[in-house]
């Protein structure tokens, strides 16, 4: 099976093709290495990094925003999104903290700062 | 009246990148003025990541570019007016600003100018119909949602295909919203491909291109939107029109670089940049006023924008120091194919090489580029693709620009 992709590792968005051949997965068109890992787990398990906002209860209309340190299953998009909008944080809050423990095996951190 | 060396109008990218630059280049009293409460600028707003591949090397979100460039700025002691809001720059560089302290004049020998850009709004549009509340331009949704808490809507059409409606399509997605479609007035997108791919078919929300928004209707809120496919002139066929019920419109339709201070100050204005026409250091046609970031061109990706800031802010600080060279200039031209030239103006110095920056017109297969002069070909450059969403960059060689004496000419085959 053949399938076409486009790299989303960085904005230069390379053309790929991945030839799946029951399990190896053969890789062209990348501008980089990071496009033949990209298209391999692309066809094995996706994965995204997700990121979105958290309330900080403690200050007016302010939110704190996050992203998950790493990848994590292109399918628990949305169970994770679940879980980060029912969390809520106190500010002080500093760039990396960890504001959800084990989200889909990795964590959600903070991205921004909150005095 | 105070007086700065360097004075900076606007604490985003832009202004934190010159900021740095100019400081590191031997300028100590360099200032920034920044309306908002906190250095960071658009990128406060912009929570996705894919922010400093190029530049820093790493894969980040806009509040953790924008804090490294803060922290840089933090660390050097450069000192921020925040809440300041500039209203008036002359031409002999007197900038005039509102703060909680009042008015206040600074008399700076160089001025950059950083304020960023602004949205194309629905009135700018005409499209038909009635003023209910929902239409929001897509960066007012993405502060609302992002930066405030605020949920903007629960049915979304998308009125754009540029990467700010891309990144709010999946941003309203995660949040719950249905978005029924995007569409794009033109042919082809103008956002990058890794968005489409990552913002749209991640989510299966429908790209329809050649596509306008002709009618709204509602009248309290929102209650949907007329979609109709456009013909060659651009204009709604009626036969293709089809109603799509929403409670939200989102328009991401343009940014339109800030010129007011530009204009104030005199300096002349690129009509098809919407920014000030600029020399390859980033300086106006009024000596010591500078420009960078989005206010001189709507970049792509901020890691330009913090590379064209440090030219400016090198460029501000050897203009302080009265070392910059007095070379004579060429203008640039942009040819078949490409839509603009920036710089506007190169100097004809044999010390260094000079960049320029360019965007296609129409998106092209395997084109190869030549910056000619006169008979004289200066540079080539072959990309497999070109597309007017990104930005190209075309190295000069210093001793070929050294031998021009004519116009510098970009143009491109397609092969």
């Amino acid at each position: 099976m053949t399938k076409n992709l486009i790299c989303i590792i960085c904005p230069r968005g390379c053309a790929l093709t991945a030839e799946i051949n029951g399990d190896e997965v053969k890789v062209s068109g990348q501008g980089c290495i990071r496009g033949e890992k990209y298209a391999i787990d692309e066809c094995v398990s996706p994965v995204r990094t997700v990121t979105s906002v958290i309330r900080v209860s403690n200050r007016e209309d302010t939110m704190v925003s996050c992203k998950t340190e790493a990848p994590i299953p292109k399918a628990k998009i949305f169970e994770a999104m679940d879980i980060i909008r029912k969390t809520t944080v106190k500010a002080p809050v500093a760039i990396g903290d960890v504001l959800c423990d084990n989200v889909f095996g990795t964590k959600v951190i903070a991205t921004k700062e909150i005095k | 009246m105070t007086e700065h060396d360097i004075v900076i109008i606007g604490g985003g990218p832009a202004g934190m990148a010159a900021a740095v630059a100019a400081f590191d280049a031997g300028i100590k009293d360099t200032v920034i003025l920044d309306r908002e409460d906190t250095l960071g600028g658009i990128l406060r707003q912009c929570i996705h990541n894919g922010f400093g591949l190029h530049k820093l090397g790493r894969e980040l979100t806009g509040p953790e570019y924008a804090a490294v460039y803060a922290k840089q700025v933090e660390e050097r002691g450069i000192k921020v007016y925040t809440e300041t809001m500039v209203t008036d720059l002359s031409a002999d560089k007197i900038v005039t600003a509102s703060s909680r302290e009042g008015i206040l004049k600074i008399k700076a020998k160089a001025v950059i100018l950083a304020m960023g850009c602004r949205e194309r709004s629905r009135g700018a549009l005409n499209i038909c119909g009635t003023r209910p509340a929902g239409i929001f331009s897509a960066g007012t949704a993405q502060k609302l949602i992002n930066c405030e808490g605020y949920g903007v809507g629960k049915r979304v059409v998308i009125l754009g295909s540029g990467d700010i409606g891309l990144i709010m399509a999946r941003r309203m997605s995660l949040e719950g919203a249905k978005v029924e479609a995007v569409c794009e007035i033109m042919p082809y997108s103008g956002g990058l491909t890794r968005n489409i791919v990552q913002c749209l078919e991640d989510f299966g929300i429908p790209l329809y291109l050649s596509t306008t928004v002709a009618e709204i209707h509602g009248n309290r809120r929102l209650e949907g939107v007329t979609i109709a496919e456009v013909g060659a002139d651009r204009r709604p066929i009626e036969e293709t029109k089809r109603y799509i019920p929403c409670d939200t419109l989102l328009l991401s339709v343009g940014l339109i670089p800030e010129n007011e201070l530009t204009r104030s100050a005199g300096i002349p204005i690129d009509p098809v940049t919407n920014g000030a026409v600029v020399d390859e250091n980033r300086q106006t046609a009024v000596p010591g006023i500078f420009a960078c970031g989005n206010v001189l061109q709507v970049h792509d990706l901020v890691d330009y924008v913090s590379d064209e800031a440090e030219i400016a802010g090198h460029g501000a600080a050897e203009f302080v120091k009265g070392t910059m060279s007095g070379a004579k200039t060429l203008d640039t031209k942009a040819g078949f194919g490409v839509r603009y030239v920036l710089p506007q103006k190169v100097s004809v110095d044999p010390a260094k090489d000079t960049s320029l920056f360019l965007r296609v017109s129409n998106p092209y297969g395997k084109v190869r580029f030549t910056v000619s002069s006169g008979d004289e070909v200066l540079a080539t450059a072959v990309r497999l693709k070109a597309v007017p969403g990104e930005m190209e960059k075309i190295n000069i060689p210093a001793d070929k620009l050294a031998a021009a004496t004519d116009t510098v000419t970009v143009s491109l085959e397609e092969l």
